[in-house]
Formats: C-alpha cells, structure tokens, sequence
C-alpha cells in the first residue's frame, strides 16, 4: 500500500487576515519562521493569530510579551510558551512535553493532554490541561510575591507530580473516561522535595504514593472555597459540570517543610 | 577501518528521535510516512547520522539472510565475498541502489548479499543463527574496511551519515514497502563520521534504535562480555541489541521480564508486591542486576514479528504511542504521528519501564502463525 | 635494665587553665596523670603515654596538649628514630613488636589516586534528595539464568535462588572479635547493624548471648580456633564466615591473652576462665582448597542450606587464582581484607609488610571471575582501609558488592587510633575487658554514632551515584568507566582497569 502523508497540506506559510485575525498555515514551516511572523504579527497589534497545520514546531508563544490571543490547530511541539509573559493559547489537541516551561505570565489551555514537565518551574499565569499529563507535571513550580502560578489537570498524572514544588497551586480532577468519574491516581512520588505550594487531588491516594516531603489532608470547605473559580475556569473551557465536581471530596497534598533538607549536613 | 574509534572515548554519546510505525495485519507500505515523520523531529538530531529498519521488503527472498555490507574499498569488498563463497551459497549479490542527495556525502560502496548458509556447515535452526551470527562477527572484525550492518530475513538497515530524511531519499526507501518500519535521527556529540556507527543496530532481524545515555553502559559490557559478547562499537545501542539477545533467544525470557530487568521496578514497588510476584521480581534483580539499563533511555526494538518501545524506570526520555486501526506508532514526540495519519485519534504516553508491545496478528511470510496474538497495550493514560 | 627509648608523646600542661579537677587522673588507665597534693599539681610520667587523647578530650579547660616528642635522632634516612626505637625495645625485652590497628606505612592508597565521574549535559546527573536513589544490596551466589513460568499476573519462579542476605546500604561492620573489644562496642555494633539494616560480624569470639535477638543481622565467623561455634550459634546467624586470614595478619594466628578471659569471655568462647585462647593460623582441617570446599558444605548441611556462607581471605599475591578456586569450592561470598585493616593485636612487622592494597586485589578477583564467568556466582566484599563513603564508591565501581568497615566504625565510637589496642588499657571503652573503661562506651550512644555514621555515608553515596545519573547501585558495581586514575603508572592502571584522567 502506498501512503501519501501529503494530501492535506495546503500551502505552508499563507499569512491571512481576517477581521482583525492572522491565519497562518504552519505545514512544512521550520519553528524559527514560524515564529517570526507569530511574533510580527503581535507587534503589530493583531489581537488574533490562528496556526493550523501545527506539527511540533516548538516554542510557540515564546518570547512575546503582549496578551495575544494563539489558536493552534494540530500537536504543538515542545516548550510551548516557554519563558512567556502575557500570550493567551488555546491548543485543540494534544500537547507536548515542556508545556509553559518556566511561564510567567499568561494564559494556556489545551483540548487534549500535554506530555512531560508541564509547568516546570512556572512562575505565574494559568494552564489548563483538560485531560492527562506524564511524568514530573509542576517539578520545581514557584511562586513570588504577585506571582502565582496556576496548573489544572483535568485527567490524570504520572509520577512526580510537584516534585521540588517551591510554590504555586496544582488541581488535578481525575476526569476519566467518557463517565469522567473520579479515579484512584497511580502516579507515584507525589511531592517529592516539595517545600512550598498546594496540590488538590480529586481522588485517592495512598501514602506509599506520596514523596517523604509531602503530606496530605483532606481539603476543608474553605479550600475548597479557595480552588473553586479555577475548577469553574476548567469547566468553562472544557464543558465539564463544576458543581458535580466540586460535589467530591479533595485531597490537599502540602510540603511538610519550607526547609526539607535542613538537617542533612554536617557542619 | 573508521570504527575504531577516532577518539578515546569510553563510548559515543549520542541524543536522538526515535519513531516505529507497523501495520499489525503483516500489510506492507512504503517508506514515505517514516521519513517524513522522523524528518519532522529534525530538531533532535545534528545530520550526523540516521537510518531505518524495514521488515518485508524481501518477499521474494524471505528464506535467505540479506547482508547489507559497508565496504571501506574494493579489496574488502573482495576479501568479504570470498569469505561469503566460504560459508553461504551467494543466491544474490547487487549494488543497493541509491540517488545522489544533498547532504549526504562519501557514501562507501554498498551492497547487499542474499545468503543460504551452506548445509554441510550446519544443523539446526538455532545453530543456523549462531552461524550467521559468527560470521556477522568474523566480517566486522577481521576484514578491514568491511561492515555487515544488515543480517536479517526479509528486512533490512539502511544508514549512514547525515539528517535521516536525506538518508532515506539516498536509499530510495519510498520505494519499498515493508510492513514494520523503525527510523532514527541522531545527535551524536562528537563527529566521528562512520556510516556504520548510525542507527539503527541490528543482529539477525533484531534491530534496536535508541535515544538517550546509558550510564551503567561500563557493567552492562562487562556483564556481556560473561557470556562472550565483543562489544566492538562503542555504543549503548550495542548493548541493549546483545542484552535483548542473551534474554530473549539464550535466556528464553519474554519480552516483558526483559522490560523488567532493563527497567527494573524500584524496591520500594516490588517490596509491596504479592508474595509469588515478589519472589521473581527481586530473583530478576537479584540475577540480571548488571543488565539494569540506569540513565535516560527510551528504545524501540524491532524483530519481524514485533516491535517493542520502552523508556527508562522513571522515564527520563520521552516515548508516545499511537494506534490507528491496524497501525501501531512508537515515536518519541507525538507530533509526528499525527502527521503521518491525520484521523489517528488514540495516543497514550507508557509508565517509565512499562513495554509496549506491537505484535503481527499474522506474520506475513509464516501464515502458518496466523491469529497468534494481538496487540498488548497498557491501560495507562489513555486520553 | 635501664630503657633508652624515649617518650613517644609529650604532654603539655597549662597550668593557668588547670583546675586540678583531676579529670585526666581518673580518665587515664596509661597511669600518665598524678596530682600532687603537697604541691596541688598534677603531673605526667610521659613515657607512658599512647597518644589516645581521651585526657586532652575530656579536659574541661583545655588545658592539656599532647604532641609528638620532637626530638631527633641524628638525621639518617635509614636508621630512622622508628627503626632504633624497635631496636632498644626488643634489645630490652627479648620480645615480638607488637601492635594493634591496620598498617601504617605509607603504601600507596590507590582510593587518592582514583577520581569519579558526573554526568553533564548528555545524561542528566539525578537528584538523589527527591528521586529514588536504591542502595540495596543483595549479597550470596546468584544464577547464571532465570526460569520464570505461568503468564503475565501469575508469573512464577522457577529457578532457585540461594539465601541471599539483604543489605540497605552497602557497608557492614567487619569481624571484631568479642575479647578484641568490649561487650558494649558489640552491643552498640548489633545495635547498629540491625537500625541500619545491614549486618555487623562476630569475629572468631563467639557470640554472646544477650545479641542472640540481634542474630538476623549478625554474620557468625568460624575461625580456626572454633571459639564459640556450637549449633546455636550457627543457627542463629544470619550468614557464616569462615576466616582464612586477615589483611592485619595474613598467615598467622591470634592469640587471646588469658588475663582478658574473663568469665563473660569464658562463657561466650566456651573455654575456661583466665586460659589463653589460641587461634592456629591455618584450619586444620583446610590444607588445600577442597577442604575448604569440605567445610563450606559442613557449614551449609548444619544449617539446613538456608544460610550464604562467606570466605574470608586476607589479601595475598595470588587472590585472583585463590578467590577462583573459593567460588568453585562453594563460597557465596568472597571477603578480601587488604593490607591496611585493622587488628586488635598483631607482630609489627606482619602487619606492616606482608599483604596487598585492597584495591589491587579487588580489581584483580573481579577481573578473574569475570573472565572465568563465574562473577555471579559469589558477591564480593572488601575491608581493609574504607575511610569515607568515596572509598565505598569507588570499591564498588572497581567490582565489590559491599564493603566492610572495621577501624571507621571504631573510630565512629571514639577510637583515636593509637594503635595499642593489644594493651587492654583502651580509654575509650572498645579495644578493653575492663569494666571501669568499657562501660564509657554507652551502647546506646554508640549505636547512634554508627548509624549517624552509615547514614551519613550513604547520603554521600547517593549523592555521588546520582551525579553519575545512575539511581542503583548495581548499575556502579563493576562500572570502572565511572573511574579514572591520577598519577598512575600504566601497569596500575592496567591492573586497576580503569584509564588515566583526561584520556
């Protein structure tokens, strides 16, 4: 059989304005290219970009600092937002690995899943992941002064969830499957090292799964109350029923120490 | 010959992309897609080497092993046939054909041999291998500037120096159809410019394409060379190809046990375990310990019934799988799946050290096979 | 007979800061402090001094310091004052020169010469503080092949595998006899052994019977002596040792002196109070290597095979062939003591002159077996001068399984090494039989030093393997490309297995 990987390309790189909106069809473009008429655009002021054939160029959102709104159509490739401060992104598949690497302001929600270390040492703004994500989700998250970063999952993680977690808020709503019920999380070192930060888990979790450094109690109405607009936020954006979720109990996993390692040398 | 290393170095280090693409039902189609899809991870690799590994592209010659050879010069590629008339009957021996491509430069001189090891010289069909497998070693070792980078039934390698997609166009590969196809680009951080130092790594018809550093590769070699493998290239891959080997073909251990001697389970996970699932998985630690594969790795590894992806115990390189109807994907982004089939909709990212096992539902050329098993896929993370 | 040896130590005394609280008076079994009542002084007799330091660590004022005599003998590179010294005493007593500790000449300690590796940029080097980090260690013989049955979630074993013993980290405590050091230097070794989850080793003294309830982390030794050796004995440890030697000592015997066995020692040796315990320096039922194999299989038939059993050599020119030849005879586990380890009594020029590095003989054993492919068939355990868990890394990557740690243990209990643990008189309460100095050593608080100690070390080690990105420690045992010599000669290197720095 013949397979021709071609046929729906279109031509790479037309650059259409529309009301106001920059379309740009990103086949076959090398990331670089891609994202100078992203950034050229947004220094012009359009409000709007839209990327469709979007095949792992990586980057994207990087290096711009006006709230622009970003439409990618197709698998963004690695370090989405990287480094951001300001861009909106919407992604209607998945994601990759990297996702708001290192983010410090700005908005990032993807229909689908998002591969390793998403939010890996983000600062401040949101990401919303409507289904799952892999391994070391939020390693190192911080959070200074006004900035505060915020990362819904709505699936599952894999392991490593905040690991290192030195600040930020992580809810995870265990959505699975068609039913969306709630589920029993596999992930495995929760928490590891965390010192700083909070991770809600709509879910179970037994201790063995849980990082030494990290510690877990039930969230009380009044944090419940606390994460509440961002579960509302998620279920704006995915279509999901906030007060169903809402409705469940939640886990509060929380660093047992700002100073986990303070007694491991000697002096 | 170039294979001894240009430099010292205890072994090449090199990053990669890695991407598997197999029809389960044996059906066979060309090159184009896998080219294009490691194309698209151009990021990940330097242009210093790619390759690909194709099973069924030799129907018509599916009993007789194919050696795809590197000669350095025509006196190797004498001495090499002359060796060949020794031990095979030569039921074919031409140019692999190639086109001129930019990008990839000083090829060697390249061809392929069909071979039929000669009856007298052996008996059974494990003894066939170890023939074959001995006169892979006497080639690479003992004859100056030759190479066998190919030995397989119905499949073979095709590699060099350069980006993989230049590699594929100078090998023709879209115009061979094969129904499992495995694709490497490399990054490799030095510039030892040895076609047969590319991926993928193959034995027999088991090819192996990796992505990553092994940092136990020092007891992983000396742990081999027990059992007298001569690890000659330098290469984690070479490893992990010989370490399949030993496992699966001396040890008869399966492909999931060999998952959890490469990627052991931690203690902490295996201590809570039930007794009977206990007791094997520390005697598997307790036994193939020096075959733990430590450090960032994900690999595929291919023969001409499956094809296996597997990333390290607490998956430090990334690896995404796709299944689209009777095609199974095995890439280390997931972009490039979608690329390749636009209505694939299910993808899913596998544990650290969990297998993902591709099998024919009917080997192509042994229909005698036929409804053997189906896919295995872990019920991790499916989004 | 008027001795000519002049006093090893000097003690100064500041007598602004003494309080004449005559803490030094009673610390000091050497008798080296008086006070003078008449004078309201105190006073030293200097040639008795060891150089232990337990009176200038205990004094409240610091008022004391303990130096080295300095005076010289006329300069002479090889009548050295060490050499003459030996001479005026064995001219005065007729006697051995005895001494006690490991070797302390300067023979090359191959551990400086060896450098480790990291992981940059290609490989990530792994944070052991937060990822998992696994020091676990399996000691006993293990197959060459698994045979696993029944399918995936019913999976079952079907090749034996042989008692194996089960460490944490990779450290235990080396033989020390009860009789060398006290009962609370043993308690608080039980103790540790057993809070750390590895395993401390009896020596060839017995076992007493208050540390039966340690017996799972104990390793019983049977030496040529049999002091002790009797079916509960054997039954409660956790694997045997048979001593063929001592890197202290190699060829020669032991000897316990009478005026130590005292009744507790009696009851736990079984022999009679006040007789001298004689340890022969062969087995003599061992003259050649398949009657060590005889003994192995005794050992294994009395305990119903359900304990490894080790063989303990000490490090001699031909190890590689004699450690073969132990693996094939049955031993599960091969201990080499290098030159450098330790000894509660031993003739000077023994200690000093007969035996190898360790690290030598490691690389030589592993390299051997390897090439015989018998590696798998026994663990390898190394003693003789571990001082720090960078020696532990690098054994390790040089082919062992484990180490022992004899002299750092001690030392972690208040040793200061002065080497005259043959006296009997140790001020730290270890290397004594006597009650008034043994109960110094709490054996709570020493088992708290120790396992401060092994924590510690194993800390260390983790962090090293990570930096190495490699999160096991089976992936470093026997990975000499983690390694690289500094100022060796290519015969080291090639004996050592491991290339030069920068190559």
């Amino acid at each position: 059989m013949r397979i021709d990987v071609d046929h729906h390309a279109g031509l790479p790189g037309v650059f259409v304005r529309v009301d106001g909106k920059v379309k740009i069809n990103a086949r076959h473009m090398h990331y670089r290219e891609l994202n100078n008429m992203v950034k050229a655009a947004a220094s012009e002021g359009v409000e709007e970009i839209v990327l469709e054939n979007v095949y792992g160029q990586r980057y994207i959102g990087s290096g711009i600092r006006r709230p622009v709104r970003i439409v990618v159509h197709g698998v963004p490739g690695n370090d989405l937002g990287a480094f951001m401060d300001g861009p909106r992104i919407t992604v209607d598949r998945n994601a990759q690995d990297g996702v708001g690497n290192t983010m410090n302001s700005g908005l990032i929600v993807v229909h689908g899943r998002a591969g390793d270390i998403v939010a890996m040492g983000m600062r401040g703004g949101k990401i919303f992941i409507r289904d799952g994500v892999g391994y070391r989700a939020a390693i190192h998250m911080k959070e200074y002064r006004k900035f505060r970063p915020i990362l819904v999952i709505g699936g599952d993680t894999q392991d490593f969830l905040g690991e290192y977690m030195a600040g930020g808020l992580v809810i995870v709503l265990g959505l699975k499957g068609k039913g969306r019920r709630k589920v029993k999380f596999n992930a495995r070192h929760i928490g590891t090292g965390m010192h700083g930060g909070t991770i809600f888990l709509r879910g179970e979790v037994e201790d063995h799964q849980l990082g030494k450094e990290a510690a877990a109690v039930p969230a009380t109405e009044e944090d419940k109350d606390f994460i509440r607009p961002f579960v509302e936020e998620y279920a704006g954006y995915f279509g999901a029923n906030a007060a169903e979720i809402m409705g469940s109990d939640f886990l509060k996993v929380y660093a047992r120490s700002h100073r986990p390692f303070g007694g491991l040398y000697a002096y | 010959m170039l294979r001894e290393a240009r430099f010292r170095d205890d072994k090449e280090f090199s990053g990669c992309s890695i991407f598997g693409m197999m029809n389960v039902r044996g059906e066979r189609f060309n090159g184009e897609p896998v080219i294009t899809a490691i194309a698209n991870m151009k990021e990940r690799s330097n242009g210093l080497g790619g390759g690909f590994a194709a099973y069924g592209i030799y129907p018509q010659y599916a009993e007789l092993y194919c050696f795809h050879m590197m000669y350095d010069h025509q006196g190797a590629k004498e001495e090499t046939e002359e060796f060949f008339r020794s031990r095979f009957e030569v039921e074919g021996a031409e140019v692999i054909p190639i086109r001129e491509c930019e990008g990839v430069d000083d090829p060697p001189l390249l061809w392929r041999y069909f071979l039929r090891p000669r009856e007298n010289l052996v008996c059974s069909e494990e003894d066939t291998d170890d023939f074959v497998v001995q006169a892979v070693m006497h080639v690479n070792v003992k004859i100056e500037g030759a190479f066998v980078f190919s030995s397989g039934k119905n499949m073979g390698v095709f590699k060099g120096v350069g980006f993989p997609e230049d590699i594929g166009r100078f090998f023709r590969l879209e115009e061979y159809e094969g129904y499992t196809w495995v694709a490497h680009g490399r990054f490799p951080t030095n510039t030892q410019g040895w076609w047969g130092g590319a991926h993928p790594f193959n034995i027999l018809d088991w090819s192996v394409v990796h992505n990553g550093e092994i940092s136990s590769y020092g007891i992983n070699r000396r742990y081999l060379e027990m059992f007298g493998y001569i690890c000659t290239l330098h290469t984690d891959t070479e490893v992990i190809a010989y370490g399949v080997d030993l496992l699966l073909r001396r040890h008869g251990l399966s492909i999931r046990d060999m998952a959890r001697i490469f990627a052991a389970p931690l203690w902490t996970e295996i201590d809570r375990m039930p007794p009977r699932e206990r007791e094997v998985h520390t005697a598997l630690r307790q036994t193939y310990g020096s075959l733990l594969l430590n450090g960032p790795f994900s690999v595929i590894i291919s023969n001409r019934h499956q094809m296996i992806g597997l990333t390290d115990r607490i998956r430090l390189r990334p690896l995404v799988a796709g299944r689209n109807g009777d095609f199974m994907y095995i890439s280390s982004e997931e972009a490039p799946i979608h690329l390749v089939d636009d209505t694939l909709r299910e993808t899913w990212i596998p544990q650290g050290g969990e297998p993902i096992v591709a099998e024919l539902r009917k080997a192509a050329e042994e229909p005698e096979e036929a409804g053997a098993q189906v896919i295995t896929i872990p019920a991790t993370d499916r989004a | 007979m008027k001795s000519y040896l002049l006093p090893q130590f000097l003690v100064d005394r500041d007598d602004y800061r003494c309080i004449r609280c005559e803490v030094c008076v009673r610390q000091c079994a050497f008798d080296v402090h008086w006070y003078d009542g008449e004078e309201d002084a105190v006073f030293a007799d200097e040639s008795k001094c060891v150089g232990c330091l337990r009176c200038v660590t205990l004094c409240p004022t610091n008022a004391l310091v303990v130096r080295h005599n300095p005076t010289q003998h006329p300069p002479n590179a090889n009548w050295t004052k060490e050499v003459l010294q030996n001479i005026y005493k064995q001219a005065e007593t007729g006697g051995v020169l005895l001494t006690g500790m490991g070797c302390d000449k300067p023979y090359p300690i191959y551990w400086d010469r060896i450098v480790l590796d990291a992981s940059q940029v290609t490989n990530p080097s792994i944070d052991p503080l937060r990822e998992p980090m696994e020091l676990r260690t399996y000691l006993g013989a293990k197959p060459d092949a698994l045979k696993i049955g029944g399918k995936e979630g019913k999976l079952s074993l079907e090749t034996r595998i042989t008692p194996q013993l089960k460490l944490e980290t990779p450290i235990m405590f080396s033989a020390i006899s009860y009789g060398a050091i006290s009962y609370n230097a043993c308690e608080s070794l039980a103790r540790a052994a057993a809070e750390a989850g590895t395993y401390y080793n009896t020596g060839e003294g017995g076992l007493h019977r208050n540390l039966y309830k340690y017996g799972d982390h104990t390793i019983c030794q049977v030496a040529s002596g049999r002091f002790g050796v009797h079916a509960d004995y054997l039954e409660v440890a956790a694997a045997l040792e048979i001593k063929i030697g001592q890197g202290a000592k190699p060829g020669i015997g032991g000897h316990l002196p009478g005026e130590k066995v005292s009744a507790e020692i009696s009851r736990t040796r079984m022999i009679p109070k006040g007789t001298d315990a004689l340890s022969p320096a062969p087995h003599h039922d061992i003259y050649s290597i398949e009657d060590l194999a005889q003994l192995i299989y005794a050992l294994k038939e009395a305990t119903h095979w359900e304990k490894p059993v080790s063989v303990k050599i000490a490090a001699v020119h031909n190890s590689a062939a004699i450690a073969s030849g132990m693996v094939r005879a049955g031993a599960d586990i091969i201990a080499l003591d290098g030159i450098r380890g330790g000894t509660g009594a031993a003739p000077t020029m023994i200690r000093d002159n007969v035996g190898i590095p360790i690290e030598l003989a490691l690389a030589a054993v592993d390299d051997r077996l390897r090439q015989e492919g018998i590696r798998n068939r026994a663990s390898i355990v190394v003693a003789g001068g571990i001082r720090s868990s960078a020696d532990v890394v690098k054994a390790i990557a040089l082919g062992a399984d484990a180490v022992y740690i004899g002299t750092a243990a001690l030392v972690a209990l208040g040793c200061h090494v002065c080497q005259k643990c043959y006296t009997g008189k140790c001020n730290w309460g270890i290397a004594t039989q006597d009650p008034y100095l043994s109960k110094r050593l709490n054996p709570e608080v020493g088992a708290r030093r120790l396992v401060n100690l092994l924590n510690a070390w194993s800390h260390e080690i983790m962090e090293m393997l990570g930096g190495m990105g490699i999160n096991a420690i089976e992936s470093l045992r026997g990975n000499r490309l983690r390694l690289r010599g500094v100022g060796l000669t290519q015969e080291e290197l090639d004996i050592l297995g491991i290339k030069h720095a920068g190559a």
